[in-house]
């Protein structure tokens, strides 16, 4: 008998329902009806307060936030902050239609480069496909104008999000991206990001920075997507 | 993983002579419980949302085939595949056929109980495979050849000063004269070392906090993002998660989530939470080209519908080792094997067995702290005085202790008798103990040999109850009852 015979075998012996029909089984209804559950309160706001939870939340896990009202602000924003760390002039953009639209050259004289990460980014500047107010959480779904590695690879790593897309709670995220991918798909990867990387491994020292990024900046932009 | 568990409590006086692992213990006892507080302080909802995860849990193992079929058709559908394999040594063979076929050298891991459980490490290793653990805690008791100390801060047990001594013997092309004072500095070479594997590494290997069945989806959650170098860049992505992982929707898979990194480390969410869903879509410019799920029973179905079934909704936070007494005095090691504190003591036996892992049931005050911070509301200390049943029925033990336990048991079922006995025993002892202590006593040196005894002052509670001299009205009312 193959292992995944046996093993559901013994599970079906054991437990009681197995024996009923399966149009009955309350296992389908509840994925098919996926309820939601308990949602914490706090996230329950209208849009203006929303964006100042979530701005709260994020600075509170060491995220840096600034707010624009334009995306055409977003070139000078990436700039003034390679100037404020001291970085190099040059970025790797996620190819995304919102970013490869900007006048880069035009107003800054950044290297732009775009496409996925490499292991030796500095800088990477990508589109969140929202936000979660609750916690202060980016949500990045992976696809080809948003690659994944982008948010880990660099030590420094830019996030614009539309405050249209910054949403209370996870459970508004996913109906989102449920209505985009289908009932029961996801795109390959979803990332939950809630401030820059860190670790607590050796003597219970907080030190931001292990393996993914170790600043976190957010470019709140407050125009809605055309 | 050859298990120490029979030597418990030789381990545990080792660990309490240890003292870098005394100062690491005395600080997690203070700053894991002080942040859970906090961070359930800040939620209103707090203890809503535990009863909601328990009953996710609950309804999962009531429905477990039902779920795990859903599951593996999912994943099939987007382009993954699952391998179900019965134990430990079918996992590991399977991981090691998955990693040959697509030419590995090397695998880099991110933090996995059930990979420490099927000691994979040490299979691929022995078949020319090199397998690199990139969470920084592991990476560190990888090159110390050591098991994890606890579920979530596996290298808690050690002092920066070990961690630059272990840095040094391993990494030699660095000079040999580099300063490793700070913990940044640590951290910077562990980073930049680990980045060249996850650069290099073939196959990346994770674990899984939890499996959606709704969306054939595994749950990742980190605060490095190491699980999520090691499941972007490699060629091929392999899950390693036993069956009890499922949860149905990505809605409860929320709900778990909000008490999950509370009642871990106190923050409000783990930095990085990660779905993956099957390889790279053909679109995609990253990620994985394959995608395999290892779905592991190793004994988990035994438990279902056993006196243990309720073990099964653990999602490994780490909660109750955090606030035990017994873990927080002797650490992680002592418990011998995979797991550690109130939950490894009720799972370990579970899966090497009640005779090799017999002391850690019994490692235990049965203080309830367990349970009662358990974001599963798992009944922790109930079962552990299942494990101390089922021994006493097998006749293990010493004789000794079995002899005092039935004669206690006899004396406790007969009220009157037990009240007579117990006025006696606190009479003598009140006549000897003069000067309010006692530095030894027979029958009692195991206690005595390490702290004085208090002497009994007064007669017992019942009996002062009984001439009211504990308080006015409610003694009143208390004797009342007593007399029915």
């Amino acid at each position: 008998m193959s292992a995944r015979d046996e093993i559901l075998g013994k599970l079906k012996s054991k437990l009681e329902h197995a024996n009923a029909p399966n149009g009955d089984n309350p296992a389908a209804l509840h994925i098919q009806e996926h309820h939601k559950n308990l949602i914490p309160k706090r996230g329950d706001l209208d849009k203006a307060q929303r964006v100042d939870l979530f701005c709260q939340e994020a600075t509170r896990v060491n995220a840096t936030i600034n707010r624009l009202t334009s995306m055409d602000d977003v070139p000078d924003q990436v700039s003034a902050y390679l100037r404020e760390h001291q970085l190099p002039a040059k970025i790797k953009i996620a190819p995304h239609q919102d970013l490869k639209a900007l006048d880069w050259q035009q107003k800054t004289s950044l290297m732009v480069d775009e496409g996925r990460g490499a292991g030796d980014d500095g800088v990477s500047v990508s589109m969140a496909y929202g936000g979660v107010a609750e916690t202060g959480t980016l949500v990045m779904a992976s696809g080809p104008e948003t690659p994944t590695s982008l948010n880990f690879l660099p030590l420094d790593h830019i996030v614009v999000v539309r405050a249209d897309d910054i949403a209370g709670n996870y459970e508004a995220v996913w109906e989102r991206i449920r209505a985009k991918s289908g009932p029961g798909k996801l795109p390959r990867t979803v990332n939950w990001i809630t401030g820059p990387s860190r670790t607590a491994d050796i003597e219970q020292t907080l030190l931001l920075g292990a393996h993914g990024p170790q600043r976190l900046h957010i470019l709140i932009v407050d125009q809605p997507a055309t | 993983m050859q298990s120490t568990s029979p030597h418990f409590k030789q381990n545990a006086r080792d660990a309490l002579a240890d003292d870098p692992l005394q100062d690491a213990l005395a600080k997690l006892a203070v700053g894991f419980p002080m942040r859970r507080l906090e961070a359930a302080a800040r939620l209103p909802e707090f203890e809503g949302l535990r009863d909601e995860a328990r009953d996710i849990k609950t309804h999962v193992l009531e429905n477990l085939d039902y779920y795990l079929e859903a599951y593996e058709k999912k994943v099939t559908e987007s382009g993954g595949h699952v391998h179900w394999c019965r134990d430990a040594e079918e996992a590991r063979k399977t991981i090691l056929g998955i990693c040959q076929k697509a030419g590995a050298k090397t695998v880099t891991k991110s933090k996995s109980m059930i990979s420490e459980e099927i000691a994979v490490n040490a299979y691929l290793e022995e078949n020319g495979i090199e397998p690199v653990e990139t969470d920084l805690g592991e990476y560190i008791i990888q090159l110390r050849k050591e098991p994890p100390s606890h579920i979530i801060a596996p290298a808690i047990h050690l002092s920066k000063e070990q961690v630059a001594e272990t840095f040094r013997n391993a990494h030699l092309d660095l000079a040999a004269d580099r300063s490793l004072v700070e913990p940044r500095a640590l951290l910077e070479e562990a980073r930049a070392k680990l980045r060249e594997k996850f650069l290099g590494a073939d196959v990346g290997l994770t674990g899984a906090n939890m499996l959606i069945a709704e969306t054939g989806t595994n749950v990742l959650v980190t605060n490095e993002g190491n699980a999520d170098l090691t499941n972007n860049l490699p060629r091929v992505h392999v899950v390693i998660a036993s069956i009890e992982k499922i949860v149905p929707t990505l809605e409860d898979a929320s709900t778990i989530l909000r008490v999950l990194a509370r009642s871990a480390t106190g923050q409000d969410i783990s930095v990085y939470t990660t779905f993956c869903t099957g390889p790279k879509r053909a679109e995609d410019l990253d990620g994985p080209e394959e995608y395999h799920v290892v779905l592991l029973d190793n004994g988990r179905s035994d438990m279902i519908g056993s006196e243990f079934h309720e073990m099964l909704r653990c999602i490994r936070c780490g909660a109750c080792l955090n606030h035990c007494p017994i873990y927080k005095s002797v650490g992680g090691h002592a418990y011998g094997w995979v797991y550690s504190g109130p939950m490894g003591a009720v799972l370990i036996p579970n899966l090497i067995g009640m005779e090799e892992a017999q002391h850690l049931p019994n490692a235990s005050t049965l203080c309830g702290k367990c349970e009662s911070v358990c974001p599963m509301r798992i009944p922790l200390p109930k079962m552990l005085r299942k494990w101390r049943e089922r021994q006493f029925k097998a006749e293990m033990g010493s004789t000794t202790a079995r002899w005092a336990l039935k004669s206690w048991a006899w004396l406790a079922k007969r009220p009157a008798l037990y009240r007579k006995a117990m006025n006696i025993g606190v009479a003598i002892l009140g006549q000897f103990g003069g000067r309010g202590r006692f530095k030894s006593l027979p029958l009692a040196s195991g206690w005595t040999s390490k702290r004085d005894l208090a002497a009994p002052i007064g007669d017992t509670f019942i009996s002062q109850y009984h001439k009211g001299a504990r308080g006015d009205q409610s003694g009143a009312l208390m004797r009342k009852k007593v007399h029915k």
